[in-house]
C-alpha cells in the first residue's frame, strides 16, 4: 500500500498523443473497468440500502446496536487520530531532521503495519494481552480488560494506521531541510515557537492529508478489529463488524444501510483529499503567481 | 563586539572539520573566512553562531565565554547560503519574526515593530516588496531580505555563510559592493564565509585563509595576496605558475636566474619550487641574462584589461602570462612565435615552515 497521492500530470506533449481511435479505446476500457468494478457496486450499496424504503433505512441506522457501533467507531477514531498525528510528527521530525543510529531500522518498523496482514496485527494483541497471553494473568489480576474490549480495538486500529501520517510527512520534511528551523532559532525563537510558527505551517497540508487518510482507515478497519473485538453487540461492535453481523443474519437492507454510512465516509474522505491537494497545489503556485505578483497586489 | 576563537576542534564521524583553530575578530571589523569546500570555514561560522558545538575549545564574545550559551541567547545575525526565508510568511513578516518571538516584556509593540521593519526594508531598498512572499522574489532580493531579517534583532555579530554563492556573477558583484557600504554604515562585527577569493579580497578588512580544518594565514587582503605565507595561499588566491629549479649553496637557481636564499635547506631535497603570478611575468622576443625559460606562444586572448598569453615551454610545461595591452602591442605577439619568459617576482616556500619572499632582479 502506498500513500503517494495520484495527481494529474502536466499536459502531455503532442509527440506522445495517440491518434483518436486509440485514445477512445483506452478511455473506454478504463471507464468501463471503473464503472463495472467501482461505481456500480457503490451505487448498489445505496440501492440495496433503500430497497425497503427510507423508513427501513432510517430504522436500521437508529437501531440501538447500530448507534452503539457508530459511537464506538467514532470513539476509536477520536482516540487514534490525535495519537497518530503526534506519533507521525515526532517520527517524521526525528527521521528528517536528525542523524542517528538505527534510522533505517526505524523507517522499516514504521512500514511494518503495511507489510503485515491486519488479521495478524489483531492476533499479535491477543497473544500479548489475551487471557492466555504474556500479560494476560497480570491484567486479569488487576481487572483490566484489553482483548474483547474497547482498549483492544483502539490498540489494533492504532497498529494498522500508525504509518499513515508519518509516511506522508517524512518525504515532505526531508525535502524542506532544517535551514528554516535554524534561522528561527538564531533569531531567538524557543523550540515551541519554532515549531508553531515555522515547522507546522510548512507541513500543515501534508499533515492534514495524512490525518484524512488515517481517519478513513481507522473507521474502515475490519481485519485487526475483528480478531480483538469479540463481536459483543452494543459493546465491542464497530461499524464494519456490525455490517458483517447484519449481513450474516440475512438482514440485507440493514447491512447495506450501515454500509452506506461507511461509503459516505469514503466519499467525504475523497472530497477532503481532493480539497487538500488543491490547496497544496495552490500554496505551491503562490510561488510564482500568487496575489502579490500582480501589479495591483504590489501597490 | 569582538569574537575570540580559542583552540576549537570539531570532527564529524571520521572527518576532521576543524583542527585546533584560534582566531580573533576585532570589534566592528569584517573578516572573510576563505577556503575550498571542506576546509572547515562554514563549520567555524556555525560554531561561532552556536548552531554547532565544538568538541574542544571555546568561543568568547567581548571577552566573555559564550561556548555554553544557546544559539537563541547569543544575539547573532546569521545569513544562510540559501537564504532560509520562511516561505509561508511575507517579506514583512520574515523581517519581523525576530522581534515577534521575543518574550512579552522585551517585545516592542506593534507600531514599533512596524516602524523598525520598515526602516530595515528601506535600508536594504526593498520597502516596496513588503507584502510579497519569498518565492516571488529574485535571488538577490531574497538575500537582501535575509540580511534585513538578520539585522532586525540588532545583533552584535553578523555571520554570513556564502551569502552570494547562489547568485549570478553580476548580481554578486553588485551585492558585494552594497554589503561593503552597508557595513561601513552600521559597523557591526562581521564574519563572512566564501570560497570566492575575489569576494574575500574586495569585501573584507581581513582575510582568513583556511585549508583542511586549519588556518593557513590571516592578514589584510594586500598581505595575503602579495605576501602569501604558504604554497596553499599562493595557489588559492589566483593563478600561479610553478617553476622547478635547484638549490646550490645559499642560492636557488632557476634557468639563468640566481636568487639569494639565506635559509636554504642544508639537507634534504635540493629541488626548489618557484611561484610566479601571471602578472609578475614579462615576455621578450630575445633572450637575455634574466630569461627563466623560453617557449612557444600557444594562445593569445586580448579581450579584457590584461592580455592573457599561454606559452608552452620546450619541456612541455604550460605557462600563463598576463601583459598590459601596451606591452602586448610593443611585442607584437602572435600564436606560434618564440618568446622568452622573465619573472619580476619569484616566491619560494621552502619545506621549512618559515616562508621566504625573494625579489628577482627587475626586468628592463
Amino acid at each position: 500500500m502506498t500513500t503517494a497521492p495520484l495527481t494529474v500530470a502536466a499536459r502531455p506533449s503532442r509527440a506522445t498523443a495517440e491518434p483518436w481511435p486509440v485514445r477512445a479505446l483506452l478511455l473506454g476500457v478504463t471507464g468501463a473497468f471503473l464503472g463495472l468494478f467501482l461505481v456500480l457496486p457503490l451505487a448498489a450499496v445505496f440501492a440495496q440500502a433503500l430497497e425497503n424504503g427510507v423508513g427501513a433505512y432510517w430504522a436500521a441506522l437508529v437501531d440501538p446496536d447500530a448507534r452503539s457501533a457508530i459511537g464506538l467507531t467514532m470513539l476509536t477514531a477520536a482516540i487514534v487520530l490525535p495519537l497518530n498525528v503526534v506519533f507521525g510528527v515526532a517520527a517524521a521530525w526525528a527521521i528528517a531532521k536528525f542523524e542517528f543510529r538505527g534510522k533505517s531500522l526505524l523507517l522499516t518498523l514504521i512500514d511494518l503495519p503495511f507489510a503485515v496482514s491486519p488479521v495478524i496485527s489483531g492476533l499479535i494483541y491477543v497473544l500479548v494481552f489475551g487471557a492466555q497471553g504474556w500479560l494476560g494473568p497480570y491484567l486479569a489480576a488487576h481487572g483490566i480488560k484489553v482483548i474483547f474490549a474497547v482498549p483492544g480495538i483502539v490498540l489494533a486500529t492504532l497498529f494498522v494506521t500508525c504509518p499513515l501520517v508519518a509516511r506522508e510527512l517524512i518525504p515532505l520534511m526531508q525535502s524542506q531541510g532544517t535551514e528554516e528551523e535554524e534561522a528561527a532559532l538564531v533569531l531567538g525563537a524557543r523550540g515551541g515557537q519554532m515549531f508553531r510558527r515555522v515547522t507546522l505551517p510548512n507541513i500543515k497540508w501534508g499533515l492534514l492529508y495524512g490525518a484524512v487518510l488515517c481517519n478513513a482507515r481507522a473507521m474502515g478497519e475490519f481485519g485487526a478489529v475483528s480478531v480483538v473485538s469479540g463481536h459483543i453487540r452494543g459493546l465491542t461492535n464497530t461499524l464494519t463488524l456490525h455490517v458483517e453481523i447484519l449481513y450474516n443474519e440475512y438482514s440485507f437492507a440493514g447491512a447495506f444501510a450501515v454500509a452506506s454510512l461507511l461509503t459516505l465516509l469514503a466519499l467525504v474522505t475523497l472530497g477532503a483529499k481532493q480539497l487538500v491537494e488543491w490547496r497544496t497545489r495552490r500554496a505551491g503556485c503562490a510561488a510564482d503567481t500568487g496575489p502579490g505578483a500582480s501589479p495591483e497586489g504590489a501597490a | 563586539m569582538s569574537i575570540a576563537v580559542r583552540g576549537v576542534s570539531k570532527t564529524f564521524g571520521t572527518f576532521r572539520a576543524l583542527d585546533d583553530v584560534s582566531l580573533d575578530v576585532r570589534t566592528g571589523e569584517l573578516v572573510a573566512l576563505l577556503g575550498p569546500s571542506g576546509s572547515g570555514k562554514t563549520t567555524l561560522l556555525r560554531i561561532i553562531a552556536g548552531l554547532e558545538t565544538p568538541d574542544r575549545g571555546t568561543i568568547h564574545f567581548h571577552g566573555e565565554d559564550a561556548t555554553a550559551l544557546r544559539v537563541q541567547d547569543r544575539r547573532v545575525g546569521f545569513v544562510f547560503q540559501h537564504y532560509a526565508l520562511f516561505r509561508h510568511m511575507t517579506v514583512f513578516e520574515n523581517v519581523a519574526f525576530g522581534l515577534r518571538v521575543r518574550p512579552r516584556r522585551v517585545r516592542p509593540d506593534r507600531r514599533e515593530i512596524r516602524r523598525r521593519v520598515q526602516r530595515l526594508l528601506e535600508l536594504v531598498q526593498l520597502e516596496w516588496l513588503a507584502d510579497r512572499y519569498p518565492a516571488q522574489l529574485s535571488g538577490g532580493q531574497r538575500q537582501r531580505v535575509a540580511l534585513a531579517r538578520a539585522l532586525a534583532v540588532e545583533p552584535k555579530v553578523l555571520l554570513l555563510d556564502e551569502p552570494f554563492g547562489a547568485l549570478d556573477a553580476q548580481v554578486r558583484a553588485e551585492l558585494r559592493r552594497w554589503l561593503r557600504r552597508l557595513h561601513n554604515e552600521i559597523h557591526v562585527t562581521g564574519v563572512l564565509v566564501t570560497h570566492d577569493q575575489e569576494e574575500a579580497l574586495e569585501v573584507a578588512d581581513r582575510v582568513v585563509v583556511m585549508n583542511q580544518g586549519r588556518i593557513e594565514q590571516v592578514g589584510t587582503p594586500e598581505e595575503v595576496f602579495h605576501h602569501p605565507a604558504t604554497e596553499f595561499v599562493m595557489h588559492f588566491l589566483g593563478h600561479v605558475n610553478v617553476f622547478r629549479g635547484r638549490f646550490v649553496g645559499q642560492k636557488a637557481v632557476f634557468g639563468g636566474i640566481e636568487l639569494d636564499v639565506p635559509d636554504a635547506p642544508e639537507t634534504g631535497s635540493l629541488e626548489a619550487r618557484g611561484f610566479v603570478r601571471p602578472h609578475d611575468l614579462d615576455l621578450g622576443v630575445t633572450s637575455g641574462p634574466d630569461t627563466l625559460l623560453e617557449g612557444t606562444v600557444m594562445r593569445v586572448n586580448a579581450a579584457g584589461p590584461q592580455v592573457k598569453v599561454e606559452l608552452r615551454s620546450d619541456a612541455g610545461e604550460v605557462i600563463h602570462v598576463e601583459l598590459s595591452q601596451e606591452r602586448y602591442r610593443v611585442l607584437g605577439l602572435t600564436a606560434g612565435m618564440r618568446a622568452y619568459v622573465r619573472p619580476r617576482d619569484i616566491k619560494l616556500f621552502p619545506s621549512s615552515p618559515r616562508p621566504v619572499n625573494t625579489e628577482a632582479a627587475p626586468v628592463g
